[in-house]
């Protein structure tokens, strides 16, 4: 008996802890939820009355604010095409081609990725794109991104298709189909949830990272949101908070609706797990 | 059938192209490209920008300068504030409570689960940008929410950001990364077989000796996964700068911060470099131990 009583006491006390756990994770979000609607928002917490979508149609108005919501778009599709490809190609190459020493090169390559992190190649990455003539372009964020997503999304992918039967486009290449054939028209359709998994991560990668663009670009128009959010302080330096809440909103919608398309479509597993 | 392969070397090679060129590039030429350069008085600006002189090791003699090695605002100042940022946020903060979590929403009710996961993965997933711009109100010193919490319990109102700037960036990166952790516990213990913790229910273990002697043990592999994983991670994160800049006097001025100012405040890229080869070294001795521990794993499976 002593222990079904005792049970239920840990339970309760569980349920105690978590919920504090809980709020603790939830409080420095919870201003973020009222201030974007309240047009009075200051940094203190209120509800606003009525809520209203002024600060919205402010941010809507204000063109620099959408231009950066416009370049972290580019950018992220940018490297999102690069990595996507790239990786499904080189991932493919891995696991279908009798390259000697495959499994080595995916995981120097991933060591690599692992230790050229974004904060410890600040200095070469900003000289070979500076050597290259590519400063202060869009094409350099999104060659920087690809590159150094590039390993992780190969070794997902090659994971992936290594756990395709190879019969499948044995057969088409039994029936006359080219390699190249048996890739796009055989492989390629069973690899696609894979692809999405790489893309969505990718996406989400690019689009919430700030050190990159904020070394290798140089003019305003060219900024992605997250650099673009730092024009919303006043010259001294004080934060215009109604148009950080509701820019900060809408620069964040992308991530959760990609965050729950992913864990609908496939369960949510460890997406964004590794960060640049 | 065993020997045909479904591309040849010609076609493989090509498919791998894109994918290295990039890679060699963006990843393995700055990795040698930065090693080069902190053997260099390259600068920003100035005759050594295009015609820099090569140094030999006056970089690293800068850096580890027993003078001033323990000042505020130099290397070694900096190396020793990373470790404690590291050691606290992470392996404390990040890892202690992702398993502390992991292990109480086993027997919470679903509701409470799920609410506790949202709050916890949004905390992860949302823009970092997003992220220090909320916690900045939060910690506002005249209306932040968390003075006012303060205040309605009668305590003391605080000025966080100025009194305690480096338990601000330690709790903050605890809040940031926990999920990661939480996540991957979670997903651990539950594939633990459900007959062994009812095993020890019927003889009357209590939570705590289910955890000591069967929950932990079985996963310690994937606590080492994780400890390595957000070690690495953490020590190379640059988003306290976005709460902080470093400030005030240096304080919260991790290395991937410090490497900024070096480089690209004082312009000084060959300093610079000099501390991203210290990081990178560090950095590969976590990333070897890692996959060691992988294939060691790995092996472990296949005997």
């Amino acid at each position: 008996m002593r222990s079904y009583l005792g049970l239920y006491f840990t339970r309760i006390g569980f349920s105690v802890a978590t919920a504090l756990i809980g709020v603790f994770f939830a409080l420095p979000l919870v201003w973020f939820i009222f201030a974007p609607f309240n047009p009075r928002a200051e940094l203190g917490l209120s509800i606003p009355e009525p809520f209203s979508l002024a600060n919205f149609e402010a941010v809507f108005q204000n063109g620099f604010a959408m231009r950066g919501l416009w370049n972290s778009l580019v950018q992220s599709v940018g490297g999102v095409i690069l990595v996507g490809a790239g990786a499904t190609l080189a991932s493919y190459a891995l696991s279908r081609s009798p390259i000697p020493g495959k499994s080595v090169i995916t995981y120097i390559l991933l060591l690599f990725s692992s230790v050229v992190s974004g904060s410890a190649a600040m200095v070469p990455i900003f000289l070979i794109i500076n050597g290259i003539g590519l400063i202060d372009t869009q094409i350099a964020v999104i060659l920087v991104f690809a590159g150094g997503l590039l390993p992780t999304a190969m070794f997902i992918l090659r994971d992936f298709i290594d756990s395709i039967p190879k019969s499948y486009e044995e057969s088409a290449m039994v029936a006359g189909a080219s390699p190249v054939q048996a890739f796009f028209d055989v492989a390629l359709p069973v690899i696609r949830p894979g692809i999405v998994v790489v893309v969505v991560w990718a996406f989400v990668s690019i689009w919430g990272s700030f050190l990159i663009p904020f070394i290798l670009l140089r003019s305003s128009e060219k900024m992605p949101a997250s650099v673009a959010i730092y024009s919303f302080y006043s010259e001294a330096g004080t934060p215009i908070v109604t148009l950080l809440a509701a820019y900060s909103l809408l620069y964040s919608l992308p991530v959760v609706i990609l965050y729950l398309f992913v864990s609908w479509k496939f369960g949510f597993r460890f997406f964004g797990g590794i960060k640049a | 059938m065993k020997s045909f392969s479904l591309l040849s070397r010609g076609t493989g090679a090509a498919f791998l192209a894109p994918a290295g060129l990039l890679i060699g590039a963006f990843v393995i030429a700055p990795f040698f490209w930065v090693i080069f350069v902190s053997f260099t008085n390259r600068s920003l600006l100035g005759r050594t920008a295009v015609d820099p002189d090569f140094v030999g090791l006056a970089n690293y003699f800068s850096l580890f300068d027993a003078a001033t090695f323990f000042t505020r605002g130099e290397f070694g100042s900096s190396l020793i504030l990373t470790i404690q940022f590291v050691l606290l946020s992470a392996v404390v903060g990040q890892a202690a409570l992702g398993m502390l979590l992991a292990w109480m929403l086993r027997s919470v009710p679903r509701s409470l689960k799920h609410l506790t996961e949202t709050v916890a993965i949004g905390a992860w997933i949302l823009p970092e940008v997003v992220i220090a711009f909320a916690w900045f109100a939060f910690l506002d010193y005249e209306n932040g929410t968390l003075n006012m919490i303060m205040e309605a319990l009668r305590f003391p109102r605080g000025d966080w950001l100025l009194s305690f700037p480096f338990w601000a960036i330690v709790v903050f990166n605890t809040w940031r990364g926990t999920a990661f952790s939480m996540m991957l516990f979670n997903s651990a213990f539950s594939s633990i077989p459900p007959s062994y913790f009812q095993a020890a229910d019927v003889a009357g273990a209590s939570s705590w000796q289910k955890f000591r002697d069967i929950g932990f043990p079985l996963i310690r592999g994937h606590v080492v996964t994780d400890l390595i994983l957000i070690t690495m991670w953490s020590f190379n994160v640059f988003t306290p700068f976005l709460l902080t800049s470093g400030g005030p006097s240096y304080r919260t001025e991790i290395l991937p911060i410090y490497t900024y100012r070096i480089a690209f405040r004082d312009f000084d890229f060959g300093k610079g470099a000099a501390v991203g080869v210290v990081v990178m070294l560090i950095n590969l001795i976590f990333a070897l131990f890692y996959l060691w521990v992988m294939r060691r794993r790995a092996k472990g499976v296949a005997a």
